[in-house]
């Protein structure tokens, strides 16, 4: 394939305490690669992801956004990143959604939105606006624009979460179990504003346990075991003959 | 003499040097709360860090200032203060005691005190914010200052409304201590006024009436700021 890679992580290990919880993952993301991230909890899908905008920072490893490395020193003996301002740049070009949202309380849905391209990125208030009102409409969330997270339902917050991190223009979308914390009617409404972001061509990492979406929207699973990679391949391969007897007994338990 | 004239602003009446006594204790406490203020938050900062150190340091100040009678810190600060001065004065060759105004010790003393209940709010309110919303903050590519900014700071005020009204009300019967210095407080003059007078009932009752509007009042204030603060919040949806 000739697209460019948008994300590359190589070796990443981390423990915490004694517990070894990603043992070596490496992978990479190119240009429009919707990647789905399955696995048990405690596989160590969720540090995995944590650890590519360093809300954990891996032990040893290493990330390349977008053919940026980021740079690591050894202090105290621990690894931690060589400049505050290198991480905070990557991480504005990486879209993070988390499982319970963490839309900012006291911002209307709107604020929310904006607060990044304003104060991050440090663009034109006028131009913030104008988008964040275009991707509230896309989300389907614009009449709720003057509201408070707290007065939507769980399926809102999360797309107005989504639209906040795109707000950044990211690169790579990192999504965090976005489906995990909804009541099962919600779970529809959030799972077509990421299936029409991956037929727009976004670049996405996705920890999920929603069969569907990993099987018809991805291009690519993984299934990740006891801190490593058990399973890669297209969906076919994997929800074919190509999945592992682990695998398999994985997706037995979703009855699918 | 009639009560009228005894309470009014004519030549033989005290209401003018009561009402001046009042403002002395509103801007005493005002004053101290506002330090407090400075204090509290850096306090906060410090028990909330990670360096252990700082932990301890902040602890310690929050620990003496709580647990040690307030009278004793004003006298501590008043008299400390003052030999303090009056040793620096010796040192630059001015001869004699140096008294530290009291306004300046009392504003100074009820600052501390107010500065321990102070950090403890702040500390709390920290702690009520979610830990998502902050990681959030971080993912976007916040900076530490843009955070605390943005996200900390306007949420830990909004937290934090009901506990300094609390602290509010407390200094401002705190500052009464300040009296012992002599500061012609709302306090010190109810005293003066009813002694020389020798009509007691009347004037402790109205100097207790001057305190009552001014916490009332003050309460009335502070309800309103957390009825605005909280448009946000879950419970402020019947309110609209």
């Amino acid at each position: 394939m000739a697209s460019a890679t948008r994300l590359s992580v190589r070796n990443i290990h981390k423990s915490f305490g004694t517990h070894e919880v990603l043992r070596g993952i490496s992978l990479d993301a190119h240009d429009g690669d919707v990647i789905s991230l399955l696995g048990a909890s405690g596989s160590g899908k969720s540090t995995f992801l944590r650890c590519i905008n360093l809300l954990e920072v891996a032990d040893r490893g290493e990330i390349v956004v977008d053919g940026e490395r980021i740079e690591m020193v050894t202090k105290n003996g621990r690894n931690v990143p060589a400049s505050r301002k290198q991480v905070d740049r990557i991480r504005a070009e990486l879209g993070m959604v988390f499982q319970s949202f963490n839309l900012w309380s006291h911002m209307t849905i709107l604020d929310n939105v904006i607060e990044g391209p304003l104060h991050v990125l440090k663009r034109p208030r006028a131009e913030c606006i104008a988008e964040a009102e275009a991707l509230l409409e896309k989300v389907g969330i614009a009449e709720k624009r003057h509201a408070y997270p707290a007065h939507l339902s769980g399926g809102q917050q999360q797309r107005a979460a989504i639209a906040r991190a795109l707000a950044m223009k990211p690169k790579v979308m990192l999504f965090d179990e976005p489906t995990s914390a909804l009541d099962p009617e919600l779970v529809g409404e959030v799972l077509r504003v990421m299936r029409s972001l991956a037929e727009e061509g976004m670049t996405m990492l996705v920890v999920t346990h929603e069969m569907s979406f990993a099987r018809n929207v991805s291009n690519r699973v993984i299934f990740m075991r006891s801190g490593e990679i058990d399973s890669d391949g297209t969906p076919e391969e994997l929800f074919g003959k190509g999945g592992s007897p682990a695998f398999r007994q994985f997706i037995g338990t979703f009855g699918s | 003499m009639g009560i009228v004239e005894t309470l009014g602003f004519g030549q033989t009446g005290w209401g003018g040097l009561l009402l001046m006594g009042a403002l002395m204790t509103l801007c005493l406490t005002l004053t101290a709360l506002l330090l407090g203020a400075v204090l509290g938050a850096v306090v906060a900062a410090a028990k909330l860090s990670q360096n252990r150190a700082a932990r301890t340091a902040g602890g310690f100040y929050t620990t003496v200032f709580r647990g040690v009678p307030e009278l004793l810190i004003i006298y501590l600060v008043y008299f400390g203060g003052s030999s303090a001065l009056t040793a620096i004065g010796g040192y630059f060759g001015v001869e004699g005691f140096l008294g530290l105004p009291s306004f300046i010790a009392g504003a100074l003393a009820v600052g501390l005190i107010c500065g321990a209940y102070q950090a403890e709010v702040y500390r709390g309110a920290f702690l009520a914010i979610p830990k998502g919303e902050l990681e959030a903050a971080q993912a976007i590519g916040m900076h530490r200052l843009l955070r605390f900014r943005r996200i900390i700071a306007p949420q830990v005020l909004r937290f934090a409304i009901p506990g300094i009204g609390n602290v509010w009300q407390l200094s401002l019967k705190d500052s009464a201590l300040v009296s012992v210095t002599g500061l012609a407080d709302l306090m010190r003059t109810s005293q003066v006024a009813a002694g020389s007078t020798r009509q007691y009932f009347l004037f402790f009752i109205a100097g207790g009436c001057l305190y009552l509007i001014l916490t009332s009042m003050s309460d009335r204030l502070f309800a309103l700021a957390e009825r605005r603060a909280s448009r946000s919040m879950p419970a402020g949806i019947g309110q609209i």
